[in-house]
């Protein structure tokens, strides 16, 4: 995975990486408006991050409180170290049942454990039913966007997509036209379907209830008709009380669509009359990143996307660059956690601008955190030793005042004498597109001596 | 009288000397003397930005030990001062001396705001100005409000501004939008960081400015590099130098 490859590639076509900062821009504009309209922002940030750290701080008491809550209501819990535990659940759940067609709706999670591909391998047919997951699963990619998973394609191109597959009209490309499509279809699989695989917001301790938000209504239409509900969530979905999740309701809507609440905030408090609800809770790498001070707070995150949407990089880049299945600076403070190896360009893709640390409603310290993976990256010798090399020298170079001035002057005399052919070179990658400043005779500290000098006659 | 540091970042020594005289001719402007310590060099943002802890800790160590003994430190780049501000703890924690450093270590805009308690600069300046906002003189040093955060809008660096008669501070789309320098993200992510900086430009242009500054040369030096490479016509200047210009001019 190299960041800068990717990215460079999404680059060069400025048109389109153009249109993607724009349409993610807006978002982060719909954000702004919903936040400025709320006096107490600051401080409902402030307690969704107290909340998230105390949770945290004694996370085992609470999901145990939930899980005993959740079984009163009649819930079966499962508990799964691993992605591939937690696939093994959830195919295991589904085949008991004799379930063969399955509609899911949004979960980050069941991304991360790749479950489709898994549960698609043991021939059971897995359709996503959020319209943009829908899409990104018909063109056979991932999401590239955690809210808005097919933000990256044009509707042109989804009507094409449509066109391939439900043989639909290719200038049917206005976004009604493409609702209407999908919904159309999407009506037949949810009343075929023999279970339904949700995601969980919120799960709370002290009812042993779990929240889902979409804006679609697709959960609520996934989880009516079938007698079988599986919902997934992470370790840290918990919160304690019922009266929390106001604080998260909000903050989730603002920061994510800017949207005063999700126009679906479905409550599931144990299963239907005659059905079954399993949860399967999920750790894979929490409780280890849980142990580790500096990249803990990572763990309050509520899945929103606001750090990508104000992310300058990101926006130009697209999700894809990534690599990973969370992009943008969240994804990049949590990939290296992963696989410190594979995802080491990510803590790189930042210019530490801080608009994300500024902007998550969970506050976490995004941009620090970027920072502190280059140290760890460091000091594992992950970074290439081209990097650490010139580090050094630098270093070496501006510890002795004498070395800095005459290698200063020697830089600025060959800029300024040597011929453009030799300046401007492949390996140049500061003068790809930009030129060096006037390269002036004198440095500071050469005027100043000089001047004093003078001073003193 | 007060013993005040002249903190003149590396490329800014090498490269935008004028920068320097103008801050220094400022700071006399407003009966301050700096002095500037010839030993300093670079504060080692460079290294630490890139995990390089082992390469920038002698820099930090360095530069207390040349500046440790002065009442202030002033600097015309916030990200050079928040370096020492928020990040010297990992290198310097405990030593004595620091949390005075961290405290007298200033960017010029909030120097002139804060200690010396100037509201504005008062002179003659009548362009079309596009005040780009350095990331970390405004996130990291507070120097203005940011647009992602709901609090009172403020901006040290404008109110500085706006006392110069004629000038035109010019609307911009995106207020505080990174312009993509971020040290050696400018080469390691050569290509978003020059449609970032092309954006910024866009956007000052658009807007109509004449003169694009801010509090940190190397954000400038980024923008600089690009508009000279594609010669548009927009002029690149540091805060210090549009203050001095202007207060010469209105003298």
């Amino acid at each position: 995975m190299n960041h800068p490859r990717q990215a460079g590639q999404y680059v060069a076509d400025q048109e389109r990486a153009h249109w993607h900062d724009n349409v993610i821009w807006f978002m982060r504009e719909k954000r702004d408006q919903a936040v400025k309209v709320i006096p107490e922002w600051e401080e409902l940030r402030e307690l969704g991050s107290q909340i998230k750290g105390h949770t945290l701080s004694r996370l085992d008491d609470y999901l145990e409180r939930f899980e005993s809550q959740a079984k009163r209501l009649g819930v079966q819990i499962h508990w799964a170290l691993d992605a591939e535990e937690h696939n093994q659940i959830v195919a295991g759940i589904l085949q008991a049942a004799g379930a063969r067609k399955v509609v899911k709706s949004k979960s980050m999670l069941t991304e991360e454990c790749h479950l489709n591909q898994f549960l698609q391998e043991r021939n059971i047919q897995v359709t996503d039913t959020d319209l943009g997951e829908r899409i990104v699963q018909l063109r056979q990619e991932a999401p590239s966007h955690i809210i808005t998973p097919a933000i990256h394609i044009k509707h042109e191109e989804v009507a094409e997509l449509f066109h391939e597959h439900f043989g639909t009209d290719l200038s049917a490309s206005d976004p009604d036209q493409l609702v209407a499509v999908a919904r159309d279809a999407l009506r037949r699989t949810f009343i075929e379907a023999d279970a339904a695989i949700t995601g969980v917001n919120f799960a709370v301790a002290e009812t042993g209830g779990f929240v889902v938000c979409t804006n679609e209504g697709n959960v609520d239409m996934g989880t009516g008709l079938p007698r079988l509900h599986i919902a997934c969530m992470g370790i840290e979905k918990v919160i304690p009380r019922i009266k929390d999740l106001g604080v998260f309701l909000r903050l989730l809507a603002r920061s994510a669509t800017g949207q005063p609440i999700t126009v679906y905030t479905s409550h599931f408090h144990g299963p239907a009359a005659g059905g079954e609800l399993h949860l399967v809770i999920v750790d894979n790498g929490r409780s280890e990143l849980l142990q580790k001070p500096k990249f803990n707070k990572s763990l309050n995150c509520i899945r929103c996307g606001a750090c990508m949407n104000t992310c300058p990089v990101y926006r130009r880049s697209g999700g894809h660059s990534y690599g990973y299945t969370i992009p943008g600076p969240i994804g990049s403070v949590l990939g290296p956690s992963r696989n410190m190896k594979e995802f080491s360009s990510l803590p790189y893709a930042s210019s530490l601008c801080g608009s994300c640390t500024a902007v998550c409603p969970v506050k976490i310290d995004l941009h620090h955190q970027l920072l502190e993976w280059r140290k760890e990256i460091v000091s594992a010798g992950v970074l290439p030793w081209t990097k650490r090399f010139a580090m050094k020298v630098a270093s070496l170079v501006l510890r002795n005042t004498w070395l800095y001035c005459t290698s200063g002057r020697i830089f600025r005399m060959m800029l300024r004498r040597l011929p453009r052919v030799l300046v401007y070179h492949r390996l140049n990658l500061w003068g790809r597109q930009r030129d060096f400043p006037r390269i002036p005779d004198t440095s500071f500290r050469e005027w100043y001596a000089q001047r004093n000098h003078e001073q003193q006659k | 009288m007060k013993r005040v540091g002249l903190f003149i970042p590396c490329y800014v020594d090498q490269l935008y000397p004028q920068v320097g005289v103008a801050v220094l001719e400022l700071l006399k402007r407003f009966d301050v003397v700096a002095e500037f310590p010839a030993a300093q060099t670079c504060c080692g943002q460079p290294m630490a930005n890139t995990g390089c802890d082992n390469e920038a800790q002698p820099l930090a160590e360095k530069f207390l030990q040349v500046f440790q003994d002065y009442d202030h430190v002033v600097c015309p780049s916030g990200s050079c001062v928040a370096m020492v501000r928020h990040h010297y703890d990992a290198y310097l924690s405990g030593r004595p001396g620091f949390d005075q450093l961290k405290a007298k270590t200033f960017e010029v805009c909030e120097y002139l705001t804060d200690v010396l308690k100037i509201e504005t600069v008062h002179g003659k300046f009548p362009h079309r100005v596009g005040l780009h906002q350095s990331c970390h003189g405004l996130r990291e040093l507070g120097l203005a409000s940011s647009s992602e955060m709901v609090t009172q809008s403020f901006s040290k660096v404008q109110n500085l501004l706006q006392g110069l008669t004629g000038i035109e501070l010019v609307e911009l789309s995106r207020t505080d939008e990174c312009c993509g320098f971020g040290g050696t993200f400018a080469v390691n992510e050569e290509a978003v960081s020059c449609m970032m900086g092309n954006d910024r430009i866009r956007d000052h242009l658009d807007a109509g400015a004449e003169v694009l500054t801010g509090v940190d040369m190397s954000c400038l030096m980024h923008l600089e590099g690009l508009i000279r490479r594609q010669k548009k016509n927009l002029r690149v200047m540091h805060v210090a130098e549009i203050l001095i210009a202007g207060e010469r001019a209105g003298r």
